[in-house]
């Protein structure tokens, strides 16, 4: 049943995001001072949004745990945060690739990007002490309270353009107080938002299954030292 | 239509080679955990024969 649900939506991205592709591409013009170069926008924000959902859900994920001590949503708040860490790093490279065409520069410690950087540390630190402990309800504990004060962090990066004077363009979307984007390039955009969620869900699950076939290696081999 | 091209060609390879490197991980380790739940399955077989012996 899982691996059918993994299928359809692999299926399901995989179409959409050919037919947004050629929207992408093909129909939507230049945009008048940026050049081709704006088209990045279209993998650069949806990865952004998709990814901070994903760290949200893994945060209250551990929340569940830390109420419950069920580790099957230890398991889960991991397998969703490695999935949203992998977008967030498309976030940054995609973000520094514009930034060195439209800046000038790879890189700026304006708030926004240093914040960004500063929550993929974190999340990086928390698969690092994930690996360090052994023990699984000590690393479950100190992964949901790491994750609670990554989810911080997500808030300030979110905020950032709003709070402070950034390097970092303000907000663009109309929904965000944006002067909003010329018509027939908001739609893309949105749609590989949808393509980005359906991609991750896929991939959370395959990382979810993965992580109950580690569970049977370990509780075989507790019952092989049984003997 | 040429203005930047490059670096956005640039952008999209880069997202698509971190997607792929990570779904080349996740088929990896997938079969790697496999493998090992085959070896100690096939470990918890045996000590359960000589245990029965």
């Amino acid at each position: 049943m899982r691996t059918k649900i993994i299928v359809l939506l692999s299926v399901l991205a995989g179409a959409l995001l050919a037919w947004n592709l050629h929207t992408i591409f093909l129909r939507v013009p230049d945009e008048a001072s940026q050049g081709a170069v704006f088209r990045v926008f279209y993998f650069h924000f949806p990865a952004a949004v998709t990814s901070f959902t994903l760290f949200f859900i893994a945060m209250f994920s551990g929340l569940v745990y830390l109420r419950n001590r069920d580790l099957r949503y230890d398991s889960a708040a991991a397998a969703i945060n490695e999935v949203a860490f992998t977008f967030a790093l498309i976030t940054l490279i995609t973000g520094m690739i514009w930034g060195r065409i439209i800046w000038g520069i790879w890189w700026a410690w304006d708030p926004r990007i240093t914040s960004y950087f500063i929550c993929l540390l974190m999340y990086f630190g928390y698969f690092m002490m994930r690996r360090a402990i052994d023990e699984p309800h000590r690393r479950a504990r100190l992964s949901a309270v790491l994750s609670i004060l990554a989810s911080v962090d997500i808030v300030i990066v979110w905020k950032s353009i709003e709070w402070f004077r950034t390097q970092h363009p303000g907000p663009v979307l109309e929904i965000r107080g944006g002067g909003g984007m010329a018509p027939g390039m908001e739609a893309p955009l949105f749609w590989n938002v949808l393509v980005f969620l359906l991609l991750e869900a896929a991939l959370v699950l395959v990382r979810m299954r993965q992580q109950l076939i580690q569970s049977e290696i370990e509780s075989l081999r507790r019952y092989a030292h049984a003997f | 239509m040429d203005r930047n091209f490059e670096y956005m060609f640039y952008g999209f390879t880069a997202a698509w080679v971190i997607v792929i490197v990570y779904v080349i991980s996740i088929a990896l380790r997938e079969r790697r955990l496999r493998d090992e739940l085959d070896r100690v399955k096939r470990m918890v077989e045996d000590q359960e024969r000589e245990a029965k012996k």
